[in-house]
């Protein structure tokens, strides 16, 4: 039997490697994203582990809490009265000092560089201490006083060499240095697009505000000293405020938000790759089933030569299991393909990832056999049940087919209960409260995954209605895609036909109606096969969906809120919508001749009830240019804030049973506790609000925080948005190129452009299991196509064209991408209504424009699918279609 | 249409010298060898042979489903052995009517949409009373909104007559159209075949090996080997029978 099943493979090559295209695309994504943040990972790890390689301990300043990684907060630099201490220690053999900060470079454009959203590193380099330092210098010299060396990527991107001049902006204005040289991190030329710039520690220092201090002391212990005793050492002399850690714990330490990071993305991404393989499940069912009522007779015979059920399910599982196999192989080598095509897609949306090479682990190559295998396995078990029922008189009888099972009345029945099932556990998911995120997360996965199935086994029944429906709509739009591309593509390709002495038919625009009526009829035929084939589309254009229609629901709030609480002309953001900016930004702003008023919402973060919060700052001027939703409180309350005065939130109130007058204690970064008392509560927009749990006043935050960022800046100035304030306040902060002046509108915009970025990324993994649904279709027309063979060549030998024949079969495929599609959409919206209605920050919003396009992909899909098995059909010699049999 | 193609030719299909050679060399396989046939309008001929005798490539030429190696084919004044596939199709459409062994219909059409297919694809309407009138004499006015799932085998046969008979070709081709059928039913569709000679004057092609269907002929012709070995007019079976033993075509 193993061998028959084997044979049997072999002789259905095509029809087999067509079925196993779903789960080579799916195991694919699996291993690529695997390989895609295994390789991020180690290219990270080599990069924290080259910062400490000849370090033992090293000395940070410690915050009095653990700050969210959100760049408003870091920890506060400590006296360089430490570092001659340190080296005093009879236990160290060296210690180096440094700071750091973020050093924006600017162009000879006089725009700032950055490379997609990577960070602009900037710190201090000593050469003295060559095994400090993890910089190694490719060109030029080390910097002098009022030096820099720069990246070789930055240098060759920009065109900047060794002697030339370049702008710096750190915390103040920005100055111009000359570049003494061309450095590189390591054996890496670029960490993920980040830029660096290193000075002379005078230079830093003055650079990042912070004259006489330091970010961090690394130490390298004396011969023979081990760490533990070089680490309690320094713990003697450490003052308040600092902390001492071995080398390996401080990388692991900032390794930490990278590692959460990539978890995220990893299970991010693996969702992906486990929606495509489920739509691939789908397509290898559905294949399985028409290969199994096609080989009937087969079965039969076998069965009347005396094999058992129990063979005849080996036979078809054993065959799943070996196409599984190999297409999970397949796949997993696609996964190296996909992992590049992920960097760059990265990339390409602005989110440089770090790569130091692909990195192909045993885990990888594990996981992508067993999930494709298994997933292969457990989709083919109902259709090898089903060949297990062949009776043995098929192999005499002309036309048997499989009769329909005993349970099959119940179908109906048990597909509206999964379908239930799975709306009980999205809402269960949604709406009882108290769940853990990845419970409530599981739960909603289920749910969606169990009315998938529910409803492509009950779709059947709405395939009549549907194909109906769609029969004249995928008519016509193909009449009009074909119009569009008509002169472009079809007239090109019959003239060049034409000329190498081919006989083309003219190309046709508007519909053969006796081709596409019978393609509309071949639809309706078998409401099974045309359900299953548009189930693996439903899936992918139910999520589609489903995330345009939540995008929307996010933009429509989001555009509110601004309009609710920003009354100001212009508003003042870093280029790439959210770093934070230095004070000395908004101050440069103020000195614009005409601006009327200023105000800027600081951003931190602080520790009360025992956890950590963000907080905001705001000003005296913050009333006349921001207004709140207030609960409790009014406008007037934003004056009373200095010098402890604050505003909550009402959820947050709620939350700590605060109302205004209770006091709150907040404990600042510096570690100093700091006594509030409530002035207002106000309602934040549900489209997002820029304000902290808790807000204080400007001053206040500034003793606390030893280096304040805005997070926003809103302007007001005479005469409001007019070309020539633009203008002026555009020259103004031409010294921070890393700073932008909006009009309300611009920054509406550059804020949703940020979370339609993040859309079309969902859309570009969705759509591979749009493409894995469109080899479904191929699969099915190319077995149909087989399976009707007898039924072509008669329609050939009465008078159907070889252009009619391709006609017909892409109108069958464009009805059943558009009933997929429908089902899809429709499903989508539902998914979506559910989770608007749990989601404050949603609010349900059908995005018609792209529902629209999303059928016109549909029916794109339609007509790709059924070019080649089309071309089969048409080239099929009616002499051997009337032979058949 | 036969008047405007020339003097000498009044039939509806003249072929010369058709070879068919199938595969090259050593392996290649003479199916037809140098036959020369003409059919003449209005008559019922009949095609006799043993299995392997040529009879269904010669159907197959002759209807323009299949390439002569060498010879040439005209329908109704046309040489069809240049033509490309597309030419050939829409000839096809106007001038053969085809009725197969296995009736070859569309499930998913009733018994009216079956019938007139040929019409749909041309983009042509049919004549509502010829249809009618012909839906009559093969006896399908109850079964019209039947799928052929719901027919006999009988029925579906006739259903696949008058598909033949609707578009009014040329001519009929017909491969072996009782071979599928017990012998009752035979008797009625050969019946219905003969009946549209007569009364439409329908040249028909039938190719058999059975002699009670070539009895119904109004000329037979035996080929064996590729080759056309005799040739009569009218006979009834038991001479045709004979004509077969003495030939030793069994």
């Amino acid at each position: 039997m193993i061998r028959f099943a084997l044979q049997g493979l072999l002789a259905r090559k095509l029809r087999t490697a067509l079925t196993a295209i779903g789960v080579v695309l799916g195991v694919s994504l699996i291993s690529g994203t695997y390989v895609l943040t295994d390789s991020i990972t180690s290219a990270f790890d080599s990069i924290f582990t080259e910062n400490y390689k000849n370090t033992d301990a090293a000395i940070t300043g410690k915050s009095a809490f653990d700050p969210a990684d959100d760049g408003t907060t870091t920890a506060p630099a400590f006296s360089q009265d430490l570092l001659p201490k340190v080296r005093e220690l009879p236990q160290v053999g060296a210690a180096g000092g440094g700071v750091f900060g973020e050093a924006q470079l600017i162009g000879r454009d006089g725009k700032a560089i950055v490379f997609g959203g990577a960070p602009n590193l900037g710190f201090s380099v000593d050469p003295a201490l060559p095994q400090f330092n993890t910089l190694s210098l490719v060109k030029g010299a080390w910097p002098a006083a009022g030096e820099v060396v720069i990246d070789t990527h930055t240098a060759a991107e920009k065109g900047f060499k060794a002697g030339d001049e370049i702008g710096i902006q750190a915390r103040g204005a920005a100055e111009r240095m000359r570049v003494s040289g061309l450095v590189e991190f390591g054996a890496v030329s670029s960490i993920g697009g980040a830029t660096l710039a290193g000075f002379e520690l005078g230079t830093a220092q003055q650079l990042f505000g912070k004259t006489g201090k330091l970010d961090q002391i690394l130490i390298a212990a004396k011969k023979d000293v081990d760490k533990q005793q070089l680490i309690a050492s320094v713990q003697q002399i450490l003052p308040p405020a600092t902390q001492v850690r071995t080398a390996e714990d401080q990388a692991a330490e900032d390794a930490e938000g990278t590692t959460e990071f990539l978890n995220f993305l990893q299970t991010f991404l693996l969702v992906f790759g486990g929606i495509a393989l489920f739509v691939g499940s789908f397509v290898i069912a559905n294949s399985l089933s028409i290969t199994i009522a096609q080989r009937t007779r087969e079965f039969a015979t076998l069965r009347t030569l005396g094999a058992s059920r129990r063979q005849i399910l080996g036979t078809v599982v054993l065959e799943a299991v070996v196409t599984g196999f190999v297409s999970a192989v397949a796949g997993l080598f696609l996964g190296l393909a996909i992992a590049t095509g992920l960097f760059n897609l990265f990339d390409a949306v602005g989110f440089t990832l770090p790569n130091n090479g692909l990195v192909f682990e045993t885990r990888t190559i594990v996981v992508a056999i067993i999930v494709g295998t298994v997933v292969t396995v457990v989709a083919s078990l109902r259709p090898a049940w089903r060949a297990t029922r062949v009776p043995p008189i098929a192999a005499v009888r002309e036309g048997a087919t499989l009769q329909p099972g005993r349970l099959h009345r119940f179908r109906p029945v048990g597909a509206a209960l999964l379908a239930l099932a799975g709306i009980a556990a999205a809402l269960v998911g949604l709406f009882v409260d108290g769940l853990k995120t990845s419970t409530l997360l599981s739960l909603l996965g289920l749910g969606v995954l169990l009315l998938f199935i529910g409803i492509a086994s009950f779709s059947n029944r709405l395939v009549r209605p549907l194909a109906a429906v769609s029969d004249p709509i995928a008519r016509w739009s193909v009449v009009v895609l074909t119009a569009l591309i008509w002169p472009f593509i079809l007239l090109p390709y019959w003239a060049i036909r034409r000329l190498f002495g081919q006989h083309p038919e003219f190309p046709r625009v508007l519909p053969d109606r006796p081709a596409v009526e019978i393609g509309g009829q071949n639809s309706r035929r078998d409401p099974q096969r045309t359900a299953s084939t548009a189930a693996a589309l439903m899936i992918g254009l139910a999520l589609v969906t489903l995330v345009a229609t939540l995008g929307a629901g996010l933009i429509k709030p989001f555009e509110d809120a601004v309009d609710g609480i920003f009354s100001a002309d212009y508003a003042i953001t870093a280029q790439n919508n959210f770093s934070p900016l230095p004070p000395s930004v908004a101050a440069a702003a103020a000195q614009v001749p005409g601006v009327s008023e200023v105000t800027s919402v600081r951003g931190g973060q602080a520790r009360a009830f025992d956890k950590t919060i963000s907080i905001t700052a705001i000003d005296k001027t913050a009333p006349e240019l921001l207004r709140f939703d207030w609960r409790d409180g009014s406008q007037a309350s934003l004056g009373q804030l200095d010098p402890n005065g604050a505003i909550v939130d009402d959820e947050y109130a709620g939350d700590h049973g605060l109302s205004v007058g209770s006091t709150l204690g907040l404990e600042m970064v510096t570690g100093k506790v700091l006594q509030f008392q409530v002035r207002g509560i106000f309602r934040p927009p549900a489209g997002g609000s820029p304000f902290g749990n808790v807000t204080i006043a400007t001053a206040t935050f500034d003793s606390e925080n030893p280096q304040p960022q805005n997070i926003y800046t809103f302007l007001n100035m005479g005469g409001g948005v007019t070309p020539e304030n633009t203008a002026a306040l555009s020259t103004a902060l031409q010294t921070f190129p890393n700073a932008k002046a909006m009009t309300r509108d611009q920054f509406k915009k550059a804020q949703t452009d940020s979370i339609k970025g993040l859309l079309n990324v969902l859309y570009v993994l969705l759509a591979l299991s749009v493409l894995v649904s469109l080899f479904g279709i191929v699969n099915t027309l190319v077995l149909t196509v087989f399976e009707r063979t007898r039924e072509l060549g008669m329609l050939r030998a009465i008078g159907l064209t070889r252009g009619q024949v391709k006609r017909m079969i892409r109108q069958e495929s464009v009805i059943t991408a558009l009933i997929g599609a429908v089902i899809g959409i429709v499903l989508g919206l539902v998914l979506a209504g559910l989770l608007a209605a749990r989601l404050d920050e949603i609010t349900f919003t059908v995005p018609a424009g792209q529902l629209v396009i999303f059928a016109v992909v549909s029916v794109v899909v339609g007509i790709f699918a059924a070019i080649w098995p089309a071309r089969r059909a048409a080239r099929l010699n009616p002499l051997e279609a009337l032979q058949y049999e | 249409m036969v008047g405007m193609v020339g003097t000498t030719t009044a039939e509806v299909v003249h072929a010369e010298g058709i070879v068919r050679v199938y595969g090259e060399g050593d392996t290649a396989v003479h199916a037809l060898r140098g036959v020369n046939v003409q059919i003449e309008p209005g008559q019922l001929t009949a095609v006799m042979g043993p299995s392997g005798s040529g009879k269904s490539t010669l159907m197959h030429i002759l209807a323009g489903l299949d390439r002569p190696t060498s010879g040439s084919v005209q329908i109704a004044g046309t040489e069809i052995t240049t033509l490309g596939d597309d030419a050939l199709t829409k000839l096809r459409r106007k001038h053969i009517g085809f009725i197969f062994q296995f009736f070859n219909l569309l499930p998913m059409l009733t018994a009216r949409d079956n019938v007139v297919l040929p019409l749909t694809i041309a983009g042509e309407k049919p004549d509502q009373q010829f249809f009618d009138e012909l839906i009559g004499r093969v006896g399908l006015s109850d079964r019209l909104e039947h799928r052929p799932a719901e027919l006999s085998g009988g029925q579906q046969q006739r259903v696949a007559i008058a598909r033949a008979l609707v578009s009014r070709p040329t001519v009929v081709f017909a491969d072996e159209p009782t071979g599928n059928l017990d012998s009752r039913t035979s008797g009625e569709i050969l019946d219905l075949m003969r009946g549209s000679v007569e009364e439409y004057g329908q040249t028909t092609v039938m190719v058999t090996h059975d002699a009670k269907a070539a009895a119904m002929a109004d000329r037979v012709l035996y080929l064996a080997d590729g080759e056309i070995v005799k040739e009569t007019g009218r006979s009834s079976q038991h001479e045709i029978l004979q004509i077969i033993d003495t030939l030793d075509l069994q």
